[in-house]
């Protein structure tokens, strides 16, 4: 069959390692057992982010940064451009959704161990990827320029200036400024969409790379299982058979969004106003809303220290241990695991308790 | 579209009942993307900015015009050009030259608008006389109340 699809494959062939490539993706198998639902997390959080690139792409065609145009331009958006209040609630939506798959692929890849050796910087790119993640949230959120959004940003670029000597310069870099004015949102929308997703695209393609070196991970209970009784161990092809499964939950995801943004679509609330005070119950959007709990409950002084600086200083602590993980995991002393998977449920229940306390709290 | 290797090999009697099956699926898949596919397109469409339709717009005041000079002022979002003859006559049209857009200019030396981008000149109706541009600019109505001169759409009939 010499057709010129064919003849178009073999110019390229030669030029390009096509069949490598072809190999490669062929090589990869998926284990089948009975979390392999688990598998389906990494590849919604990517579709997700595509999703987010796109509607993103589109919803730049009519955004205007500055002080003066971003509300305007968001309210020209939902209410003069055709479907445009479509895509802006569908990006809000999966940013939302990007966020809590993001979470639960974390806490997955954590309770089935899939962080060991030899996969340690997967997971690392991985928590640099979350902590992209929840950057693109907080920036992306000013970018309407309402009140909430406003005040979302003073409260959240005021937690790290309270950080002893670096906080201020921090702050200031942040908003450009000693208050939020059109320079942060100049600044927030320049991180928003070039320097993030630079940032978010190399790592990704880092984090896919290592994952597509290595295979996918089996759990240990699995593995020895598997090892005592070969004839147990299932693996499927990941081209086709896991790429069409995975397409369809993605076609299933989409559809969903489209559902989501049709019946709860996302509101516009009020144009930003620097001299007006702080609406009552404002609240960050709920991934941040633990923290935002926690700072908000913590006393003012604990020990003769600044309580506000303990909590910050606390969560900074959990976001280094969540980076170094798989360095603090040890195979042969049999406690790190158990160690490492209850202080994975503290964390969780705590998470749980303070964005549950933080929602129904006035 | 046989992709599942796995499969069982089907028996000839139930080659057309896969290919009916694959047929719903595959318009049922076609349909429903052309349903994501078709908002973005009509995202891509900018809408049309509300028109002026037939308000008026205050072009210059009384006091900045002399005999033989012009202003250009703004009509909705396009320039507009409003031209006091030698004659002291008010004559007002689109700015925008039909050639490619440019903005013209009234050249008080020959009583002509001129566009400086290819050399296009127009009469003071606004019809084209030399030069490139193909159709001539359009006119507006000029109505002087008081100190005020407003210029609006021609009306059509």
């Amino acid at each position: 069959m010499a057709g010129p699809v064919a003849s178009v494959r073999e110019w390229f062939d030669e030029r390009f390692p096509l069949d490598d490539l072809k190999a490669l993706a062929q090589k990869k198998k998926v284990p089948v057992h009975r979390y392999s639902y688990w598998y389906f997390l990494g590849g919604m959080t990517l579709f997700l982010f595509g999703v987010q690139v796109l509607t993103g792409a589109l919803l730049l065609l009519y955004y205007r940064p500055g002080a003066d145009e971003a509300f305007e331009s968001v309210q020209f958006i939902m209410t003069q451009v055709q479907f445009g209040w479509l895509i802006r609630s569908v990006h809000s939506w999966s940013a939302n959704l990007l966020v809590f798959m993001a979470f639960a692929h974390l806490f997955s890849v954590l309770f089935l161990r899939s962080y060991r050796k030899p996969r340690e910087l997967t997971w690392v790119s991985g928590i640099l990827l979350l902590f992209l993640m929840l950057g693109f949230g907080f920036s992306g959120y000013l970018l309407p320029w309402n009140t909430l959004s406003y005040f979302a940003t003073k409260v959240g670029t005021e937690i790290p200036a309270q950080i002893p000597i670096v906080g201020r310069p921090i702050l200031l870099f942040l908003r450009g400024g000693e208050d939020i004015t059109g320079s942060t949102l100049t600044r927030l929308y320049g991180f928003h969409v070039a320097i993030l997703p630079a940032l978010a695209t190399l790592l990704i393609g880092v984090h896919l790379a290592l994952i597509q070196w290595f295979g996918m991970s089996v759990p240990p209970g699995v593995e020895e299982q598997w090892q005592a009784r070969p004839m147990e161990k299932k693996e499927i092809r990941f081209f086709p058979n896991f790429a069409l499964r995975e397409l369809m939950a993605w076609y299933v995801a989409l559809g969903l969004l489209g559902a989501l943004a049709a019946l709860f679509p996302w509101g516009l609330g009020v144009k930003a106003d620097p001299f007006a005070s702080a609406p009552a119950g404002i609240k960050p959007e709920w991934y941040f809303l633990f923290m935002f709990q926690t700072l908000k409950l913590i006393p003012a002084k604990i020990l003769g220290m600044d309580g506000e600086m303990l909590g910050i200083l606390a969560f900074g602590v959990v976001g280094a241990v969540a980076l170094l993980l798989p360095f603090l995991d040890r195979e042969k002393p049999f406690k790190t695991r158990r160690w490492i998977t209850g202080l994975t449920w503290v964390f969780l229940g705590y998470m749980a308790v303070m964005t549950v306390d933080g929602w129904v709290a006035k | 579209m046989s992709t599942n290797a796995t499969a069982p090999q089907p028996r000839v009697a139930n080659v057309g009942r896969r290919r009916f099956v694959n047929i719903l699926l595959g318009t049922g898949l076609l349909a429903s993307a052309a349903s994501f596919l078709y908002p973005v397109l009509r995202y891509l469409v900018p809408p049309k900015l509300p028109d002026l339709g037939g308000d008026a717009v205050l072009a210059a005041r009384l006091s900045e015009m002399k005999p033989n000079t012009a202003k250009t002022f703004r009509f909705g979002t396009r320039p507009g050009l409003l031209v006091e003859t030698a004659a002291g006559e008010y004559r007002a049209m689109s700015a925008t030259c039909t050639h490619l857009g440019c903005t013209v200019q009234y050249r008080p030396d020959l009583r002509e608008i001129w566009c400086a981008c290819h050399n296009g000149m127009y009469d003071l109706n606004g019809r084209n006389i030399s030069g490139p541009p193909p159709r001539p600019l359009e006119a507006f109505e000029v109505q002087v109340r008081g100190d005020e001169i407003f210029v609006r759409r021609k009306q059509e009939a």
